[in-house]
């Protein structure tokens, strides 16, 4: 391992610390913009993340150790999780720790951490928003493992920072199992990040929300963590996507620190097109019935088998 | 080693093929269900007239003219008409829910690459891997029509089974010969109008187009 993957290795962490709020307001301005309101300011995220951070939190009388530890434990998970992904550069030296389906398990861990503190002061919303929540990811994850394996076999390897090297070095061609997954993969990311065809956001109303219920009991310096993962969730994903998806631009191989200076600019322009993306997305489409969901879940499942199937006979 | 752009677009407009039979799996309103028939008949013809350019096969001109003109045009607007006269618009409780009908879907796709396998051996074609494709055209038009009430839905499946026939002719031996694509785009057609007068007279029997109504049917005493 060079000195120059190391720093890479701490620019990825560090650049999506710094980066997930800022995404997440990106995303809020845009949809704002698009629904015809005056937009909150770009770093209203962290002016929250502050202001959360200066209260005292309130801890029901019942709440378990669990509780007090689940938003350390979701962030660190999110937080791993972004160690592994190659948002910039392919080298990681994190990357040989973990491979996408140890990924596709952090994010499980958080979830499972989530739902059980959602449970564990037992009020009614927080068991609903974990039962909900369960029943999301207990679909999205094989649609997700699919997704990945579908890359996977296109470059013999799961290691993500491999298989983005490989996708972004291979010779362009259209590539419909690759077409099918990415379509998968955005349905997956709608549903696992809370956004509208699953989940809304933006809502504190108690019949349609799933994360929000979670952490409705959480205040203070462990709702800033919750949210911090929150959005920290969304960055990764979208890494993800550009990974297997938008492979170019992210540094290759033996390149030097001039191609990591490139890699800053590129990640920036493609975060701030998903971003508009994203936001666009939710405004078009209404939000799904709960029951709904696992159609569009089972809908993205599909696709992905489908890509793999459609790989496999057409060996493109 | 990457094939040429025409190949890689035939690919793709395959794909869709596939993609658009489960569209049409999924479907609950049957005008969009009837759209989705003209799609893939529009994806049909072009990658016909793709082929059709790469190989120079005059043949597989007349072929995609006659899929635009029949599948694209005429029978779907026939449908329409159909669709507005009889005031059925929905397909609502098929048999199984929509997505256990496509996860069965999936099984049945992965037999047919299966059973497309020893064929795609024998053949010389460029297109040949595509057959898998038709074949998996063919059953999930099949799957359509066993899973839906409605007699409307049931012909849209049988006709989708058709663009799977012609697919897989397209892709195993470059077209059927043209008297035999000529006398099945006609048979086709007359079906659609022999069908056509058969809704009505269904209708006015059980007022009803669920199907399920016949088996009731007894004779009268």
């Amino acid at each position: 391992m060079r000195p120059i993957d190391w720093f890479t290795q701490a620019l990825a962490v560090a650049v999506a610390l710094a980066a997930a709020p800022l995404f997440l307001g990106w995303v809020n301005q845009c949809r704002a913009w698009l629904q015809n309101r005056r937009a909150a300011s770009l770093w209203q995220p962290y002016l929250g993340l502050r202001k959360l951070l200066h209260k005292d939190p309130v801890i029901a009388r019942e709440a378990s150790p669990l509780f007090r530890a689940a938003p350390y434990v979701v962030f660190a998970a999110m937080l791993a999780a972004a160690a592994v992904i190659p948002s910039m550069g392919t080298r990681l030296p994190m990357g040989a720790a973990a491979d996408a389906i140890v990924l596709v398990g952090l994010f499980a861990t958080a979830r499972v951490f989530l739902a059980l503190a959602a449970m564990d002061v037992g009020t009614p919303f927080g068991t609903l928003g974990a039962r909900r929540e369960m029943m999301v990811g207990f679909l999205a994850e094989p649609a997700l493992l699919m997704v990945v394996f579908v890359a996977s076999l296109i470059s013999a390897t799961t290691a993500l920072p491999v298989i983005s090297e490989h996708l972004a070095l291979r010779p362009l061609e259209l590539s419909p199992s690759l077409a099918f997954t990415g379509v998968a993969f955005t349905m997956v990311l709608l549903a696992e990040n809370a956004r509208i065809p699953i989940d809304n956001p933006a809502t504190h109303l108690e019949l349609t929300m799933i994360h929000e219920a979670m952490v409705l009991e959480y205040s203070g310096r462990h709702l800033a963590l919750m949210e911090f993962a929150a959005s920290l969730k969304l960055l990764n994903y979208a890494c993800i996507g550009f990974a297997l998806f938008l492979p170019w631009g992210s540094a290759t191989g033996r390149s030097g620190p001039l191609a990591l200076a490139l890699a800053l600019p590129a990640l920036g322009a493609k975060l701030a097109l998903a971003g508009a993306a994203l936001a666009t997305i939710e405004t078009v489409s209404a939000k799904l019935r709960v029951f709904r969901a696992p159609e569009f879940l089972a809908t993205a499942f599909l696709l992905a088998v489908l890509g793999m199937l459609v790989h496999l006979l057409l060996g493109d | 080693m990457i094939p040429p752009l025409v190949m890689q677009l035939l690919d793709s407009l395959a794909a869709l093929l596939l993609l658009l039979s489960f569209a049409m799996l999924a479907q609950r309103r049957i005008v969009t269900l009837v759209d989705l028939f003209a799609l893939q008949g529009a994806v049909l013809c072009a990658a016909t007239l793709l082929l059709a350019w790469r190989t120079g096969e005059v043949n597989l001109y007349l072929s995609a003219a006659l899929t635009l003109s029949v599948k694209v045009i005429a029978l779907p607007r026939l449908l329409h008409a159909m669709i507005r006269r009889l005031g059925v618009y929905w397909d609502t409780d098929p048999l199984l829910n929509i997505s256990g009908t496509m996860l069965v879907g999936v099984p049945i796709v992965v037999f047919a690459f299966g059973l497309a396998q020893p064929i795609s051996a024998l053949a010389s074609t460029a297109t040949r891997s595509a057959i898998g494709i038709a074949i998996a055209v063919i059953l999930l038009a099949f799957l359509t029509m066993i899973t839906r009430r409605k007699a409307m839905s049931q012909v849209i499946g049988f006709l989708s089974m058709e663009n799977g026939l012609f697919f897989g002719a397209m892709c195993a031996s470059y077209g059927m010969p043209m008297i035999v694509e000529l006398g099945v785009a006609l048979d086709v057609l007359v079906a659609m109008l022999v069908l056509g007068v058969f809704f009505f007279q269904i209708r006015e029997q059980f007022d009803s187009l669920d199907l399920d109504r016949l088996e009731s049917r007894r004779e009268a005493p």
